[in-house]
């Protein structure tokens, strides 16, 4: 294959994926440098910052578990609009997006259960409560490991990428769920108080570190999704490889 | 009860362990995929597409 038909010009050449192999060889370094540099300037501003007059130190929990909560319904959307990909374009790398970002996507929920949590007890005196917010987030969390057990249930990915992709889009219905959960039922957990339609209620001296945090968070999720791909891509193609090697072993024989 | 800075520390502290561990799962699961491609490269298996072409395979 020679290097130029491997330029990407158009979004569909992304579907061949060794362009996209080459992409990602390409831009996970600066996706990497990006996300540290957020990091260091995020987590500066998060332990410079003044606490709050009500919360005191414990503000600062607020850094980090509310962009693990954004990114976590956020992979679950980036799931979804793969699962499309696979149903509706049958576009051969979206069910390799949508696998390699269920652990990813795992993790952050992990996050904002287990730091919500440390920021429950201090401020409303319990580790948890069963409350619409925090109860639609844990059956995100474990929507998550169900579609973990179920891609890694099927061996053949092109069998068992139909079946994920319609339970990813059933299970979509639970993030306009979560999002709305604080308004349409009487939570323990506080409502919106950044994306708002009137605009953030917060102070600009929360919202500053809580921004950069957020874009750290986005980038961290971005690098290791596009770095999980290409994993899947090479996992995919060790098992086809095998299988060649399988077959004409057997006609050897 | 711990003091303030527990929690958040703790938070901070879980939070890091999370990131971390798991940039490492990518960093190892990568790398023992490349191993394995390697490896059937230098046994004679190549794809078919590799086949047809000079250049190397990817």
């Amino acid at each position: 294959m020679s290097e130029n038909s491997l330029a990407i010009r158009k979004f569909s050449d992304l579907a061949n994926p060794t362009r996209f192999l080459a992409l990602a060889d390409r831009v996970l370094p600066w996706f990497a440098a990006l996300t540290a540099l957020f990091f260091v300037v995020g987590l500066w501003l998060s332990f410079t910052t003044e606490g709050d007059y009500q919360q005191g130190e414990t503000v600062r929990i607020m850094y980090v578990h509310v962009p693990a909560a954004w990114l976590s319904m956020m992979c679950y959307s980036v799931m979804a609009l793969a699962a499309l990909g696979t149903l509706v374009w049958r576009h051969p790398l979206a069910d390799v997006s949508s696998r390699a970002a269920a652990p990813i996507g795992a993790c952050f929920t992990f996050l904002a259960l287990v730091t919500g949590s440390l920021w429950g007890k201090p401020m409303w005196g319990a580790w948890w409560v069963w409350d619409a917010r925090l109860t639609s987030v844990f059956v995100l969390f474990l929507m998550y490991l169900g579609l973990m057990a179920l891609n890694r249930a099927m061996d053949d990915p092109a069998r068992s990428s139909r079946v994920s992709a319609v339970l990813v889009l059933v299970g979509f219905v639970n993030i306009p769920i979560i999002k709305f959960s604080v308004e349409w039922w009487n939570t323990l957990h506080q409502p919106a108080s950044v994306l708002r339609l009137d605009g953030p209620t917060i102070d600009p001296e929360f919202l500053r570190p809580l921004v950069v945090m957020a874009i750290a968070f986005t980038l961290l999720f971005f690098t290791l999704h596009i770095a999980a791909m290409r994993n899947e891509i090479w996992r995919r193609r060790v098992t086809s490889l095998r299988r060649l090697a399988a077959r004409s072993a057997g006609r050897e024989a | 009860m711990m003091s303030h800075a527990a929690y958040v520390f703790a938070s901070y502290g879980i939070a890091t362990l999370t990131a971390v561990g798991l940039c490492l799962w990518v960093i190892a699961d990568g790398r023992a995929r490349q191993r394995e491609l390697r490896e059937l490269e230098a046994s004679g298996v190549r794809r078919r597409s590799a086949e047809a072409s000079t250049g190397e395979p990817r």
